[in-house]
């Protein structure tokens, strides 16, 4: 019989960490702990001695792991960055997931495998939730920007709300710019002048 | 003319300065290319992109690659050094606590005398001072290394961890790390955060270390040697641009844009002019040469200096012995020669030099004309010698 797979997912968002181990408990038989906060990352990790350690690719701690791949850090068996090419093109979809994976050394690619396509899927889930969330901030701040602009236009030319956004599109498209970009150089020109 | 796209990889650091000076100026594109500077979380990151072909060059820490060559570290893929992006440009500094106790002995904080900051360390600690690093492989790890070796401090007389920079000062706050090695701007933002205060520039311990190059993968230079070209050459004519100082405010305010650094331009020019703010308290201290993008032949990739990044590691990782010209071949001297030699540069006669030699400014003979070396000294005045390198 083989011993369960413990496995430490390094994540500071709560809910994005609870959906990450409910998913690799319903793959697999393993032990999953998470990790929420980077101060003393490596010596939080060795002292789970994991089989596997999932991170996203985004996160700027994944260089605190990196003193994990050393077989004098203080994990006992030094992990790698999941390259096996055992398993095929299966580190490339991880990292187009998003998904960094450091794997114990010797750990057989068969059980790897179902931890790392569960891994995969939930976190090219969570990047593309991230991607829409950061589109939606952007656009609303964005709508804002354009909103000061079409103000600053409509006390300055004594113009309503529809000729001042009028204007600015024109002036876009003249230009060969987006109109929030116009929208944006008003309201920088204007706060200096102010 | 269609420009070719070229992807970089880079972390937001002013060291990254003549990747972005080379696009922002126009240099990338005198050559028909265009570079898609993509900043990276982490150096890790930075690694893999490239690896994995996500980007075709990269900032990176000149050890990386010779680490990587040498099989430390997770990942395998043959890089190539082809050029050095720039020399020197670390600080070294310590967090209230440890500044604090250091004022209380009469330490005055020259930011000059590694030997005497050394003392005045060891003096005042309790146990083994804990420096907080960007990554495992990296410049900053060889010279806190060979420092404390080398004086009154000892080699068990510090521990070195892995702090991303910009969580550095809570690593201080919560007492994971007592002092620090970076790169600017974090030193000068660590002191504006009132986290702590800087010791010691890189360039006190070593003058001439190579502390970013930029790097390729090997066989993408073999398949691509004119886009290589191109990006070599675009990169370097925006190194010598910046060795001009009356560019500095132009500089500092590109890499100063949200887009690259997102840090105000002051805290940029600090380190491009060597005038650096080393405590809250405003105390200023003048470094030469503080980081160097062109002068002394500084981007040309020496063997030698792969040899001594190599001898290193070996030191710290205790790795098997390894063969010191396939190492050496890391740091692609041949290349820049091909891609640059036609581009006026002052060549160096040879690829490799002994290392820590040139107390001054020297003057060599060159084919193109006269080339000044720049100091090479390291600040215990010993000297490696690349063909004794086992």
């Amino acid at each position: 019989m083989t011993k369960t797979l413990t496995i430490v997912v390094v994540e500071e968002d709560r809910d994005r960490a609870i959906a990450i181990v409910d998913a690799l408990k319903d793959a697999c038989a393993c032990d999953v702990f998470v990790i929420g906060n980077a101060t003393g990352l490596a010596r939080k990790i060795a002292a789970h001695a994991p089989d596997i350690v999932l991170i996203d690719i985004d996160n700027p701690t994944r260089d605190m792991m990196e003193e994990l791949t050393l077989a004098s850090g203080p994990l006992e068996r030094p992990v790698a960055m999941f390259v096996s090419s055992a398993a095929g093109g299966m580190a490339q979809t991880a990292i187009e997931a998003g998904v960094s994976a450091y794997v114990v050394d010797g750990l057989s690619p068969e059980r790897v495998k179902p931890v790392m396509d569960t891994a995969i899927a939930r976190f090219a889930m969570v990047r593309q939730m991230r991607n829409e969330l950061a589109e939606t901030r952007r656009a609303l701040e964005e709508r804002k920007v354009i909103d000061r602009a079409k103000g600053l236009l409509m006390k300055a030319k004594g113009i309503d709300e529809d000729a001042a956004y009028a204007l600015l599109r024109k002036t876009a498209m003249d230009q060969g710019r987006r109109v929030a970009d116009v929208a944006e150089a008003l309201v920088t020109a204007s706060g200096l002048l102010g | 003319m269609k420009h070719v796209t070229v992807p970089v990889a880079y972390m937001p650091l002013v060291d990254a300065a003549p990747l972005i000076i080379a696009q922002e100026m126009g240099f990338a594109e005198a050559e028909g290319i265009a570079l898609d500077l993509i900043a990276a979380p982490s150096w890790s990151s930075v690694r893999d992109m490239l690896a994995f072909g996500r980007v075709d060059a990269a900032h990176m820490l000149s050890p990386v690659p010779v680490a990587m060559a040498m099989g430390l570290g997770g990942m395998s893929t043959a890089l190539s050094a082809v050029s050095v992006l720039s020399v020197n440009g670390n600080v070294i500094g310590v967090g209230t606590p440890l500044e604090d106790r250091l004022r209380a002995n009469g330490y005055g904080f020259d930011f000059a005398d590694p030997v005497a900051a050394a003392e005045a360390l060891a003096q005042v600690r309790d146990g083994p001072i804990v420096f907080g690093v960007p990554f495992p492989f990296s410049m900053h790890v060889e010279l806190l290394r060979y420092w404390s070796r080398a004086t009154a401090l000892g080699a068990d007389g510090i521990v070195i961890r892995t702090v991303p920079p910009p969580l550095m000062a809570n690593a201080l706050a919560a007492g994971d790390v007592d002092a620090f090695c970076v790169g600017e701007p974090w030193g000068s933002v660590a002191v504006d955060e009132g986290a702590g205060a800087l010791l010691l520039p890189g360039t006190a311990i070593w003058t001439f270390a190579p502390e970013k190059v930029l790097a390729v993968r090997t066989d993408w230079a073999e398949t691509e040697p004119d886009l290589t070209g191109r990006l070599m050459r675009a990169i370097w004519r925006a190194g010598r641009w910046l060795a001009d100082p009356a560019v500095r405010p132009t500089a500092s305010e590109l890499l100063s844009r949200k887009a690259y650094l997102d840090v105000p331009p002051e805290l940029i020019d600090r380190a491009l002019s060597g005038h650096l703010t080393v405590s809250a308290r405003g105390e200023v201290r003048q470094v030469a040469r503080f980081v160097e993008f062109h002068a002394g032949a500084a981007s040309f990739p020496w063997r030698s200096q792969a040899k001594w990044i190599a001898a290193q590691l070996q030191q710290i990782h205790k790795t098997e012995p390894f063969d010191p010209d396939r190492i050496a071949h890391v740091f692609r001297a041949d290349l820049y020669r091909a891609h640059l030699g036609a581009a006026t540069v002052d060549m160096p006669g040879a690829s490799e030099k002994v290392e820590g030699v040139i107390r001054h400014e020297t003057a060599v003979a060159t084919a193109g004309g006269g080339l000044t070396l720049l100091p090479n000294r390291f600040f215990d005045d010993q000297i490696f010698d690349p063909g004794a390198a086992k």
